[in-house]
């Protein structure tokens, strides 16, 4: 048998990735580690919970504490009214921000860099000096204790996201796209939707993830605005202290759950573009 | 099928130093292919773009057909165009981006499909019409961007160099479909290139732009043979036409000559006006013919004198690079010509190929 030494530069070898796999493993875990020790200390009973060492593997499953928290008075109003909030959020946000985001994406207008920088300084504005002025705002229009209010402020948090990303979105919808749209006949909003918008929506998907979770996740803003319209993680903060620790880990999976399964269902239009499946 | 009249175009971009096209006026008769040819800032693209309806002048006025278009939008001007990028749509199928235009027309469903499959035929994308862009071939995809615009039966079909992202010998096969399909569909053609090769090939006229402005607009072969300036000579051909530098002078009584260094050659009497100046003389590689020595009984009579510098066999003909009194001179012939570098040889242009300019302008004149 004989072997030809091929040059080193022709030699296929498979890269170095075992690296790149275990910093993906330690990414993974560092994120999951935390949700599955939550997760399993929820459906855990009492009892077995409150013993020494916690339990690392589920030894006994049950959906008592559970049960328990989501029959609290307030939980499940909670949970119905943090979805509204995040919906509205999701809508207000990508209604106001996706055109701004558009605008910047493609038209070069004067003063687009101050204003890119602009919207980037408002995350810099710290909400609590916001909260006095907002709670006696809301409470003049009458929408203080209401989930509106909550929403709106949790847009004015995500605009900025919103505004940013969906510009690099239609950055990367490319102009000739429109143009040619344009050229077969279409008005320039027919061209947007006809076109650029479809071309978007994975990313504009993507952004609406991002948004929802944050108004989800929101608490401060929540806990002043609202006294008996609580979102779920007001409800949780508010009454964490003087719960019992099975309450605490059923309520943080009760937060996580929701987010994680919205994530999961709107994935497919993060990796999946239109033919160019990632592999 | 429509004449174009540009009426004096001028455009500037905003923030732009220069305008990007200056006071420019074509016309481009029924059906005819016009191409406009210049190296990459010329203009070519933004009259193109300003005749498609996405670009609107600052002055001026084009009239497509007996329509004033200058400010209709694109959909209203019967158009159709071809991107440089193919500009095709990733999230539709190729049949539903050929039928692209006509859905836009609510045009009824059987109709559709009849005129698809049309098109998907001349341009042999029928095994590919459920297919998606990214399935495609990059010459696959500027085939299916050719039927998009040819499917809408435009008065005017504009291409924006459709051949520069593909390969050099797609674009060689590709150049001679679409020259034969043009030619079919008989459509008038607006055809933006920055390559001459392309131009020659395609064109019925070229015009040839430079900073903003037309510069010469004639047939491909009179763009060629006989250049209107010294960049148009330059530009197009390869090698670029030769510009010898010389000195008009009268040797009496109308017979003139340009001297060339120590040597001369004859000159016609166009020259007369000029004498005293300094002149160019044009003249193409392949209309000069090479001697190895110094030719018998043509004495003055054309051939100068020159010093070979590269030989370079080339399959199908010699390219020899010479010097004629330190100015460069490249001949093609024959590839059984003996020359060796650093040998003399003696060239002799053919006079009726002679193209004389004024130096100091780079513009032809006589002839």
């Amino acid at each position: 048998m004989t072997t030809v030494a091929a040059p080193a530069a022709l030699r296929r070898r498979p890269a170095p990735r075992w690296h790149l796999y275990a910093l993906a493993v330690v990414i993974s875990l560092f994120i999951l580690v935390p949700i599955y020790l939550i997760a399993v200390a929820a459906f855990t009973p009492r009892a077995v919970l409150n013993g020494f060492p916690k339990p690392v593997v589920p030894v006994a499953v049950s959906i008592d504490t559970m049960q328990a928290f989501l029959n609290t008075r307030g939980v499940g109003q909670s949970v119905i009214n943090s979805l509204i909030v995040g919906l509205l959020t999701l809508v207000m946000s990508t209604v106001l921000g996706a055109p701004a985001g558009y605008a910047l994406a493609r038209f070069a207008f004067r003063g687009r860099d101050a204003f890119q920088l602009l919207i980037l300084m408002t995350r810099a504005f710290p909400i609590a000096i916001l909260a006095v002025p907002l709670t006696v705002t809301f409470i003049t229009w009458g929408l203080y204790d209401t989930l509106p209010a909550v929403a709106l402020v949790h847009t004015a948090l995500a605009l900025p996201t919103t505004v940013l990303i969906t510009a690099s979105i239609f950055i990367s919808v490319p102009v000739d796209l429109e143009e040619a749209a344009l050229t077969l006949g279409c008005t320039p909003l027919g061209a947007f939707t006809r076109v650029a918008l479809p071309l978007a929506l994975p990313g504009l998907a993507a952004a609406s993830i991002f948004t929802f979770v944050l108004s989800w996740n929101e608490v401060f803003a929540s806990v002043i605005l609202t006294v008996s319209n609580r979102t779920l993680p007001a409800q949780v903060l508010s009454s964490l202290g003087d719960s019992p620790l099975a309450y605490r880990f059923a309520g943080g999976f009760a937060l996580i759950l929701p987010a994680l399964v919205f994530i999961f269902f709107i994935r497919r239009y993060l990796f999946n573009m239109w033919g160019r499946v990632v592999r | 099928m429509s004449e174009i009249r540009i009426e004096r175009i001028s455009k500037t971009y905003p923030g732009g130093k220069a305008p990007a096209v200056r006071d420019i006026s074509l016309t481009v008769q029924d059906s005819e292919f016009m191409v406009l040819l210049g190296p990459s800032g010329c203009g070519k693209t933004t009259l193109l773009r300003m005749l498609a309806g996405l670009e609107y002048p600052d002055a001026g006025r084009i009239v497509i057909g007996d329509r004033d278009v200058t400010d209709l939008p694109p959909r209203k001007r019967g158009i159709a165009m071809v991107f440089q990028s193919y500009a095709v749509f990733p999230h539709l199928t190729v049949f539903e981006n050929i039928a692209f235009g006509l859905r836009m027309q609510k045009r009824p469903d059987a109709e559709v499909r009849r005129r698809v499959s049309h098109a998907s035929g001349l341009l042999q994308l029928d095994p590919y019409v459920e297919r998606y862009p990214a399935q495609l071939s990059g010459g696959q995809r500027q085939r299916v961007a050719v039927a998009r615009a040819i499917i809408m039966e435009p008065a005017v079909l504009l291409m924006d160099e459709p051949l520069s992202n593909l390969d050099a010998l797609l674009r060689l096969q590709f150049r001679a479909e679409l020259k034969k399909l043009v030619s079919e569909v008989k459509t008038t053609t607006v055809y933006v290139t920055h390559d001459q090769l392309e131009a020659l090939s395609l064109g019925d006229r070229i015009a040839v732009m430079r900073d903003g402005q037309i510069i010469q607009v004639a047939e491909p072969m009179t763009v060629y043979d006989r250049p209107a300036t010294e960049f148009v000579g330059s530009f197009i051909g390869s090698p670029p036409m030769n510009f010898l530098r010389g000195t008009a002078q009268s040797e009496g009584a109308a017979v003139f000559s340009v001297a060339i260094g120590d040597q001369s050659l004859p000159a016609p009497a166009a020259v007369a006006a000029q004498t005293g100046s300094d002149l160019l003389v044009g003249i193409r590689a392949e209309n000069i013919v090479p001697h190895a020595s110094a030719p018998v009984g043509t004495g003055s009579a054309g051939a100068l004198r020159a010093e070979t510098v590269v030989v370079e066999p080339l399959g199908s003909h010699l390219l020899v690079t010479a010097s004629v009194a330190g100015q460069i001179v490249k001949v093609v012939t024959r590839t059984d010509f003996p020359a060796r570098a650093g040998m003399d040889i003696w060239l002799e242009p053919e006079p009726d190929k002679l193209r004389w300019l004024r130096a100091a302008d780079g513009i032809a004149f006589g002839n």
